[in-house]
């Protein structure tokens, strides 16, 4: 039998790796929790609409059909919410539409993508606020339009694509608001040059947002959203380098708002399997630590894609092919000089389109001027509801860690893990623990997806599961 | 009828031109919403103008999907009596949708 490697993750980086190891001779398990390969950026339109097209279509749909080509095991709509050490490798257990299934490979490949940040702001919890993340798959993935008029804030790339994808359908952006200033740009050109490819699409789209006539406000933020249970305006206000609200804030009608202020890998996987992390707010905050191959400090565990540091999915799907590469070498079916000669024109690709990302990762970088600034009212953890002034409270009192700061005020204990409050949290600390390595990160644990109780019954002992408290009522 | 209209108007826009899969209909609190196969359950709803799905936990304010992608939780409502997640589940005709303490309805 073939020695297998498993493969969590099927955007580009996941679809790599299960690629370039399958074809060096590993059987490959790959899991993703939507029903088709692509992962956020070339994720598929549902079967039931017609087929679209455009660039990222198109690469999604040839790397989809190089999957089904392959003899990759690839299983969709799986939930995989525990990973854990065994005997020989590592044991996924997962729930899909056959109900639960457990898989122990000797080695296992994460590709888990990110998530957006948003730093909050009085108003982002009103229904109509959705993450520039969302409103991309809400745009791509099921053609919608997130309202009759949009204000698109936030930073990075994706502030550009937003606003053309609802351009392009006659929707109407009422703003384009960015934290990164002009300067900030020009800078960062030489680097996007790295991808010229990349870099006219970008150029072409700010173009075409010209020509609709939207204004750009450069180096703004939003401050508040009026609404309550729906966006009714968004108020915006210019801010400093830092993200630090500057001067007099004005108002703009909106039905609703599409923001984000970066992306966040996702290291939970890799730092339940004890992998050794770092920060580094350039790529994007806490990252793996892994080598250029995205071989990390535990052995037989890869991470690959943005989920190793923000480079973007150009990068991520050549950093998925290095890693798959590793993996093979490793489990002894790739000769030490066929993984050289494989490896090298990706890792020279994968630089390549590092410099890109890594471009857009630094300006999409958190902003500490624009945590500072979050008002003393404003809900910060959305699960759980705490607000700015009883983080503030608990720093106070001693807290000295975002995992002490989550006992004492609940911040960060609800379903989401977390994961949308959890980097604010650790900038909002810092400053008083001397910095984000002090203030340290959110202990993850399993389940890595909370489950309806339905999905799993029978497959486990309940105390087997460590779920987080209820919250009081 | 009136406040039907408004509420449309005032939710997400499905593209013109799209060609959309067969159909549906789903139950949203009683009340029956025209949906596609192939769309989820949470652009269904923000489709129909249903933007709050849900309360907060402690300070019981309306919420409304964020992230579309499984993390927020914020998108939680009762599928066919068992609470999950709107933006992970496409609709099926005649699934039964309960909004999580009447949130914003
Ligand atoms: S919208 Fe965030 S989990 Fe569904």
């Amino acid at each position: 039998m073939k020695p297998g490697v498993a493969v969590i993750g099927g955007g580009p980086a996941g679809i790599g790796a299960a690629l370039s190891a399958a074809r060096a001779g590993l059987a490959v398990t790959l899991f993703d929790e939507q029903p088709g390969a692509g992962g956020q950026v070339y994720r598929p339109l549902p079967a039931p609409f017609a087929a679209d097209s455009g660039p990222d279509a198109e690469v999604g749909r040839r790397l989809r059909a190089e999957l089904a080509a392959s003899s990759v095991d690839a299983r969709f709509a799986r939930k995989v919410w525990f990973v854990g050490p065994a005997a020989d490798g590592y044991e996924v257990r997962a729930v899909g539409p056959e109900g639960a299934e457990t898989l122990t490979a000797p080695r296992l490949i994460a590709a888990t993508g990110t998530t957006e940040r948003i730093v909050p702001f009085p108003g982002w919890t009103t229904p109509g606020v959705m993450g520039l993340a969302a409103t991309t798959i809400m745009l791509k993935a099921q053609h919608l339009l997130p309202g009759a008029n949009v204000v698109v804030a936030g930073v990075g790339p994706l502030l550009a694509a937003v606003a053309v994808g609802i351009l392009k359908q006659g929707g109407r952006v009422a703003a384009v608001v960015d934290l990164a200033g002009v300067g900030e740009w020009a800078a960062a050109m030489p680097a996007m040059a790295a991808r010229g490819d990349l870099l006219a699409r970008g150029i072409g789209w700010v173009a075409q947002i010209k020509r609709a006539g939207v204004p750009m406000l450069a180096r703004h933020a939003v401050v508040a959203v009026d609404g309550g249970d729906r966006v009714t305006a968004v108020h915006v206000a210019p801010v400093d380098a830092s993200g630090r609200p500057s001067g007099p804030s004005r108002t703009i009608a909106a039905d609703s708002l599409a923001i984000g202020h970066g992306l966040i890998p996702a290291t939970e996987i890799p730092r339940i399997l004890g992998a050794a992390v770092e920060y580094d707010a350039a790529r994007g905050g806490w990252i793996t630590r892994a080598d250029a191959y995205g071989a990390t400090t535990v052995p037989g565990l890869y991470v690959a894609g943005d989920g190793a540091g923000i480079a973007g999915a150009a990068a991520a799907l050549e950093g998925g092919r290095l890693a798959g590469l590793a993996a093979a070498r490793d489990a002894g079916v790739l000769p030490a000089d066929r993984f050289a000669a494989e490896s090298a024109p990706l890792l020279a690709a994968s630089r390549r389109a590092a410099r890109f990302g890594g471009a857009m990762a630094r300006m999409m970088a958190i902003r500490p001027g624009l945590v500072a600034a979050i008002a003393h009212d404003t809900v910060v953890c959305r699960c759980e509801d705490v607000t700015r002034g009883e983080i503030d409270e608990a720093i106070g009192a001693g807290a000295r860690d975002v995992n002490q700061l989550k006992s004492w005020t609940r911040c960060g204990m609800g379903p989401c893990q977390a994961r949308i409050c959890g980097d604010v949290v650790g900038e909002l600390i810092a400053p008083a623990v001397g910095g984000r390595l002090a203030a340290g990160i959110s202990t993850a644990r399993p389940p890595l997806r909370p489950l309806p109780y339905h999905a799993l019954a029978g497959t486990f002992a309940y105390d087997e599961l460590n779920l987080p408290a209820p919250a009081p009522s | 009828m009136g406040t039907a209209l408004v509420e449309t108007l005032r939710g997400a826009v499905r593209f013109a031109g799209s060609r959309r899969g067969a159909p549906v209909t789903i139950r949203v609190d009683g009340v029956a919403i025209a949906a596609h196969d192939g769309e989820t359950v949470a652009t269904a709803l923000l489709a129909a103008g249903l933007r709050a799905v849900r309360t907060s936990a402690i300070r019981r304010e309306p919420r409304g999907p964020l992230c579309l992608m499984g993390t927020c939780q914020d998108c939680a409502v009762e599928i066919d009596g068992a609470t999950d997640l709107a933006c992970q589940r496409f609709v099926r005709d005649g699934m039964v949708i309960a909004l999580v303490d009447g949130a914003g309805a």
